[in-house]
């Protein structure tokens, strides 16, 4: 019987190490963070032992950052210090609402969006509002770091880019530009506490006339990975985001699902609200945008 | 109607006696005993919802460092014959098979074997060891399919209703209750209502786990320690399983971390003391979550269909309802008591209702808060409501209209002594929640609960310490304040402050019998016993006291917690208090005990009605509840606080069990939804505040006029949600839940999208 | 098995203790310090009965390592009276009969304190919210939201 081991890292360097020397002696490794998946996991699907690498004790990944072209998140800032950071809201209203989306206070307290994005589930919360924020991953690894788009840092159910030698140190967004907006809404069964049956996040900018110049919409729980949907943000720039570019954008939405029927919700029911989430969202980014 | 009482005690509100240890964290639950020595067990549970199980080889699991124990089936007794004693019923054999399965596999998660270790993670890795040979076989995964010719047999040997000259079937009782004539009364009837309804398997969702701690000795006696309803039937239930005496046997409660009647039955003990014999060593078994909904008792998904045919003023001539209950792999399903409540809130001349106990491949169902009525309630309270909206009729003026009443022949025999559903839909119909306009896209529901409560056997004892403060000892688990209950009533006969008594639960070796805390029984039965322990107490002060007094005992009164000498009795002496007898009881004969052990008659029925807003929201299927009321007739309310809080949490766990709450199956029979995340009970934010009005009815047979008010709760709400999506829509969806998914598909049904 | 020596403070009072790498911390509080009065409901977090404080801010224990437990404050159900004196929110639920089975009710209040650690006049909706992660099955939240309600009345007249 193997047994579970835990490595605490305080640097960057030594985070590699640890993973480079799990990875030549064949060692299972597991990157936790907040942990509100990785434990559950370790009790349910995945029992097999290995070393856990715990990498909030990094400065890298406790960081938080706005810079005045660029804000940078870390992969291991709690969803709950985030939801605090009232400057961060301001700039990023559906994103940080997105990470107060996961889970109940309790596990605010210690999920991460980070982990979010890497435990890479279909319907992890904060995923869409990352794309549609235009987030880039900073990943850690051997050879020093690399940077890929979150759109494209997902591959499938439940896995993503990162080597086995890697890590995700946190995640870089573009500021956006006076007259922005994001929004992201999740549709559950209940008020609180379920995972998204759809999810639709929306980041637009717009014009001194209120013309819609750059809209990303993404969404989630619908396809094995979040996704960016070009046709939707492309039905409303140019447009005042009204009801009909509104429309055409849920339509967008909708058509580039392609959901299962589970125990969450049927294929039919997914398409159908995932269009109705990225309308409303579509509307409230569109407010915030406007100041309203 | 109500007699005016000035009570003292009864009625108040006062801090419960175990509450400071229930916020302190101090009260000890299932899973807080810790043994010296003590080892963990765990459970090997079938992957296959219908298995043959030709082999069980634990040999290996033994084998591994830290294992001291491994058990399966053979390790039991076989061919235990007999019928359970106890609330449950059933026999002995299925319980037997239920608790670990012998030569068949009956559902995803039926125990198979089990092991003891010296960590939990250590018996976990051990479990994986263990090895099972099974010849899969088809499962039969709801009621229409167990019940269609040529389906497959899950227990070859049933016969329905034990006829052994017909084949055997899937189907092991129908029950049928039928008054006038029927078919007649439907001929004269001016309209008529049909309906078809659907319930899903729900479970009772208490928070705490099951759990217990058993040590077997060398004398061969074993002790368990266990979060259970009754631990009187955990005694005897175990005893039958493992083929001994009750007397081997002691079984001591923990605090009760939630039952609603899913601790009723065991599951683990059997498992536990078994471990402990064959290990030497005390051996805890605690359920995870996942192994709570895959394995214990939920309640019966159902289908129903009802019919109500009316005149035009309202009148209704004549009902009748055919209901099959999933029991899960034994039979036993609920379908006895549902067939019997289904029309009990109405004077109906003429009825007839056929209920099925149909086996499926999943866990045997346990009881649940007013077993079997919510869902048979369910059916008849839509179909009333379609048939106010039929006759547009006010559906309280139409439930007013047929009501039963004192003197009506109950549907299910008896005759109402004082019942309280006028009342309630009175109250109901007064309410502001009622009177006041509904608001914009809000549907608006109503129905009606019930259910019988029950009596059966109690004890308590009464003790007097030295200073006079009273000790009530009785064996009831504490699941909702019923301490307190206890407490109240000894209180008030006694004529002593509330702060002065203190009630114990004790194990089975340390009180009298009580059957276990459910049926709503334990304040009206328990109550009588403690009550009548304290008018033995008070007999034997008046005794000490007209010793003292040099006067016969027929010439003192008891009043306001004193032994006086009756008005006319011609001796100068000063009152004494329950503390002056007490404190002189060693000059007097002795220490001052009362007892009283009974068979309670005449549980009162309780009725309630119910009413919410709702609204919808069109595009994404969601219901949210504005507000609630619940209006119950408690008899009397002991404890306020407590009674309304029965009231409000019956009321959103019936919400739950309308709203989202449903054991969602794969086609292989494993429960895609075993966790808190998917199984979908209310949080916090999903629900309003919960409105109540108790009404008080006095009941005739309980010395202060207790209904039980633990279960009826449950029954209303899920025709009050329905009712009300059926008024925001404008359409009805006859089956539950109306989860998100399923009133969207019903509403693109209906505009053709 | 490697166990990690850990030193953490819990109520106030430093401990030592050995966990085993996969232990969670609602694990090691009951099962090692013999503080059973977290109380685990489902082991995935989403119940909330197992919350505490970590360094002041709320989490489930059974989501948490115990070995991630070094260096941290830890605040139990234990620690939330002051010595013989009964929390606010521990006399509140006792006067508003905000338990029934009592099971979920150290989860509660360890939450609720969170809460009015932090925002001293939350509104219903708030409360509501924040507590959306503590399941209570037997009382239908009613009392137990009018519960801290009331405690955070009491603490704003004392205020």
């Amino acid at each position: 019987m193997g047994a579970y081991a835990y490595a605490r890292p305080t640097s960057v360097e030594e985070a590699v190490s640890v993973l480079a020397s799990a990875a030549e002696a064949g060692q299972r490794t597991q990157m936790l963070a907040g942990g509100t998946d990785v434990l559950v996991q370790m009790r349910s699907v995945d029992r097999d032992p290995r070393t856990l690498v715990d990498v909030k004790h990094i400065a890298e990944t406790n960081r938080v950052e706005i810079g005045s072209d660029e804000v940078f998140v870390g992969a291991a800032v709690p969803s709950g210090v985030l939801n605090e950071n009232e400057e961060l809201k301001a700039i990023f209203p559906g994103l940080i609402e997105s990470a107060d989306l996961i889970g109940s206070t309790q596990i605010q307290g210690r999920a991460s969006i980070g982990g979010n994005l890497c435990n890479s589930s279909p319907a992890g919360d904060t995923i869409p509002a990352i794309i549609a924020a235009g987030g880039v991953c900073v990943i850690a690894g051997p050879s020093g770091t690399r940077e890929v788009a979150c759109e494209d840092f997902l591959t499938g159910v439940g896995t993503n880019v990162l080597g086995d030698t890697e890590f995700l140190l946190g995640m870089r967004f573009p500021r956006p530009p006076a007259r922005s907006g994001d929004a992201y809404l999740r549709f559950i069964p209940r008020t609180e506490m379920d995972i998204a049956v759809a999810g639709a996040g929306v980041a637009l900018h717009l014009d001194a006339d209120g013309n819609c110049v750059h809209a990303r919409v993404a969404i989630g729980a619908v396809a094995p990975t979040a996704l960016l949907v070009p046709a939707a943000g492309e039905a409303l720039v140019g447009t005042q985001v009204d009801d009909a570019a509104l429309a055409a954008a849920g339509a967008a939405c909708s058509a580039a699902a392609s959901p299962i029927t589970d125990k969450r919700g049927t294929v039919e029911y997914r398409i159908k609200v995932v269009g109705v989430l990225c309308r409303r969202a579509g509307a409230i980014a569109r407010d915030r945008a406007l100041g309203n | 109607m109500a007699e005016a009482h000035d009570y003292k005690a009864i009625g108040t509100s006062p801090v419960r006696p175990d509450g400071v240890d229930k916020v302190t964290g101090r009260a000890n639950f299932g899973a807080d005993l810790n043994l010296p020595n003590m080892l963990h067990g765990k459970v090997l549970r079938s992957p296959h919802a219908h298995a043959r199980i030709r082999s069980v080889d634990v040999s290996r699991a033994l084998e591994m460092d830290g294992v001291y124990a491994a058990i399966s089936g053979a390790d039991f007794p076989s061919g235990a014959e007999g019928d359970i004693q106890g609330e449950g019923g059933g026999t002995v054999s299925d319980l037997a098979q239920n608790i670990v399965a012998r030569d068949k596999a009956l559902y995803h998660g039926h125990p198979v074997a089990a092991v003891a270790a010296k960590t939990p993670y250590i018996a976990e890795r051990a479990l994986d060891l263990i090895e099972v040979d099974y010849e899969v076989l088809p499962p039969v995964l709801d009621v229409d399919e167990a019940m269609a010719d040529g389906a497959t047999l899950i227990n070859e040997n049933l016969h329905t209703n034990g006829d052994t000259s017909q084949p055997a079937s899937n189907v092991a009782g129908i029950t049928k209750f039928e008054r006038g004539d029927v078919d007649e009364a439907f001929a004269e009837a001016d309209l008529i209502v049909e309906g078809e309804y659907r319930t899903p398997t729900a479970h009772q969702g208490y928070i705490e786990p099951h759990a217990c701690t058993a040590t077997y000795s060398e004398e061969g006696k074993a002790t368990i320690w266990c979060c259970t309803q009754g631990h009187f039937d955990v005694r005897s239930l175990t005893a039958s399983v493992l083929g001994v005496s009750v007397g081997d046997l002691k079984v001591i409660p923990s605090e009760i971390g939630g039952g609603f009647g899913g601790k009723t039955v065991i599951y683990l003990e059997p498992l536990a003391v078994k471990l402990s014999e064959v290990s030497g060593r005390p051996v805890k078994m605690v359920m995870s979550r996942e192994e709570v909904f895959r394995a214990t008792g939920p309640t019966s998904a159902t289908h129903s269909r009802v019919k109500v045919g009316a005149k035009k003023d309202g009148t209704i001539t004549a009902a009748s309802a055919w209901i099959a209950y999933e029991a899960g792999a034994f039979p036993g399903a609920p379908v006895g008591p549902g067939c019997m409540a289904i029309f009990a809130p109405y004077d109906l001349p003429n009825f007839r209702v056929e209920g099925f106990d149909v086996l499926v491949n999943k866990p045997k169902v346990a009881a649940y808060r007013a077993p079997g009525a919510p869902q048979a309630m369910y059916a008849m309270e839509s179909a009333v409501d379609d048939l106010a909206r039929e006759l547009d009729m006010d559906p309280i003026d139409l439930r007013l209209m047929n009501a039963a009443d004192e003197g009506t022949q109950a549907p299910y025999g008896p005759t109402f002594p004082p019942i309280g559903i006028r009342d309630c839909l009175q109250a109901a119909k007064a309410h502001p929640n009622y009177t006041t306009p509904k608001g914009e896209g809000v549907g608006r529901g109503i129905a009606a609960g019930f259910w019988f409560n029950i009596g059966m056997q109690s004890s308590a004892e009464v003790r007097l310490s030295e200073d006079g403060t009273v000790t009530v000892v009785e064996g009831n688990p504490d699941i909702g304040g019923t301490r307190a209950s206890m407490c109240l009533m000894a209180a008030e006969t006694l004529g002593v402050p509330y702060e002065t008594v203190r009630a114990h639960v004790g194990d089975t070796e340390s009180t009298g019998f009580c059957n276990v805390t459910g049926g709503s029984r334990t304040t009206f039965a328990t109550g009588m016993a403690v009550v009548q322990a304290c008018e033995d107490i008070i007999a034997q002060c008046k005794q000490r006291a007209a010793a003292t007094w040099d006067i016969d005992a027929d010439q003192v009164d008891w009043t306001d917690g004193e032994a006086v000498p009756q008005p006319g009795v011609n001796v100068d002496v000063q009152p004494l208090s329950l503390a002056d007898i007490a404190g002189n009881a060693g000059r007097t004969g002795g220490p001052i005990l009362g007892r009283a052990s009974l068979n309670a008659q005449g549980a009162g029925a309780s009725f309630s009605v119910n009413m919410a807003d709702v609204t919808v929201d069109r595009e994404t299927g969601k219901v949210d509840v504005v507000n609630f009321t619940a209006i119950q007739d408690a008899g009397t309310a002991i404890h306020r606080a407590y009674v309304e809080g029965q009231m409000q949490g019956g009321a959103v766990q019936g919400l739950g069990w309308a709203l989202n709450e449903e054991y969602v199956y794969d086609a292989n029979g494993e429960m895609e939804n075993a966790g808190f995340l998917d199984y979908r009970v209310p949080v916090t934010s999903d629900m309003p505040m919960i409105d109540t009005h108790i009404v008080e009815v006095p009941n005739p047979s309980h010395p202060y006029g207790v209904r039980g008010v633990g279960e009826t709760p449950i029954v209303a709400p899920l025709s009050v949600a329905a009712n009300a999506v059926r008024d925001a829509l404008g359409f009805r969806i006859p089956d539950l839940p109306l989860s998100p998914p399923n009133v969207l598909a019903a509403i693109d049904d209906r505009e053709g999208a | 098995m490697a166990k990690v020596h850990v030193t953490t403070s819990v109520n106030g009072e430093e401990r030592e203790v050995l966990c085993e790498p996969h232990q969670s911390l609602l694990d090691v509080l009951r099962d090692e310090l013999g503080m059973t009065g977290t109380k685990e409901g489902c082991a995935t977090g989403d119940c909330g009965a197992c919350s505490v404080l970590i360094d002041g801010r709320l989490v489930c224990s059974c989501l948490m390592l115990g070995v991630e437990a070094e260096g941290v404050d830890i605040t139990t159900i234990e620690g939330i009276a002051n010595g013989s004196e009964l929390h606010v929110l521990q006399r509140k639920f006792l006067e508003h009969a905000a338990l029934q089975c009592g099971i979920c009710t150290p989860g509660f209040i360890v939450a609720a304190k969170a809460l009015l650690d932090t925002n001293p006049d939350p509104d219903e909706t708030t409360i509501r919210y924040w507590l959306a992660g503590n399941l209570c099955r037997c009382t239908g939240y009613d009392k137990i939201v009018r519960a801290v309600q009331d405690a955070a009345q009491e603490l704003a007249y004392e205020a």
